[in-house]
């Protein structure tokens, strides 16, 4: 299955392993940031409401 | 037929991103995977280049997304100069880091495809060179919107420093024109007539390219979301400080 690249397989394994790595970083970064930031909301938003209401 | 303005209010805005985000994300999860492997495992290999022809689908990508970000933000932060809506300034906030990391692998993977190519890793080429200038731009702009403490003075810095360095982006994209010269070569897709390039490579050039258009659309939504909430927390713990 994997293509024969030749006498270019490392530039090019390594420029397919690096891209995919910083992708996958990037959209790892922005997925946890949004968690947290939705839990974080969630969690001020419970406490003010308990506040009101105490 | 509803006006564009009405998605830069905040609630509208989410409620369309909510389902818009996963959506997008899925098709861009095909399309980009369907033009790497394409790509990859099915493209012969370039009869002077060789393998490394298949560095393209990354590299190409990258480095249109990395020019069309700057003019998404350029858009963007126009909007906010001009008519103030908030949603714009969070979304070009939000488009920085993404567009940052694609001019990133831009520039490494063009890097990676020019050392076996032109028997050098980097040159001070003027297509090169704009994209590496571009890319402290990205840097900058991270850098303004995290030291400035009052979110709508950070837009007006930042939209300002993005007006600046949208004249980096236009060099980026037509750097290889205005100075016919350096190693990097000129556009290999035209709508001029002639064959630049033969279907084998374009097709899955062209799916790459797409896919990495809707993986930057699906992100920008995500990070505006959070931006969105970020300044809905910030907003609650002033009141929440003043009722106290």
């Amino acid at each position: 299955m994997m293509p024969d690249l030749g006498a270019y397989a490392t530039e090019v394994a390594l420029a397919y392993i690096l891209s995919l790595a910083t992708l996958t970083l990037m959209i790892l970064w922005i997925w946890i940031r949004s968690r947290r930031v939705k839990r974080d909301l969630a969690d001020l938003k419970t406490r003010m409401n308990r506040k009101s209401h105490g | 037929m509803a006006s564009l303005w009405e998605y830069a209010n905040p609630v509208k805005f989410m409620k369309v991103s909510r389902w818009l985000t996963p959506v997008t994300a899925l098709l861009a999860a095909a399309t980009v995977g369907v033009g790497l492997i394409w790509g990859f495992f099915f493209t012969p290999d370039d009869f002077r280049q060789g393998s490394t022809v298949k560095i393209m689908f990354l590299h190409v990508p990258a480095a249109l997304m990395a020019i069309n970000a700057w003019a998404m933000m350029l858009v963007t932060s126009l909007i906010w100069l001009i008519r103030r809506h908030h949603v714009s300034a969070l979304a070009a906030k939000a488009a920085g880091p993404i567009g940052a990391t694609m001019t990133l692998i831009a520039l490494f993977t063009g890097a990676i495809w020019g050392q076996p190519m032109w028997g050098t890793w980097w040159v001070w080429d003027p297509r090169l060179t704009s994209f590496l200038i571009l890319f402290l731009f990205y840097l900058g702009y991270i850098a303004l919107w995290s030291a400035i403490e009052d979110p709508d003075t950070a837009a007006d810095l930042t939209s300002v420093l993005c007006l600046v360095g949208s004249v980096f982006a236009v060099l980026s994209r037509y750097a290889a024109i205005f100075w016919n010269q350096g190693l990097h070569q000129g556009a290999s897709l035209s709508l001029a007539p002639g064959t630049r390039m033969d279907w084998a490579y374009k097709a899955p050039l062209y799916i790459s390219m797409t896919g990495f258009g809707l993986l930057f659309l699906a992100l920008v939504l995500a990070g505006t979301r959070t931006e969105i909430r970020n300044r809905r927390i910030k907003a609650l713990m002033i009141r929440e400080r003043a009722n106290a």
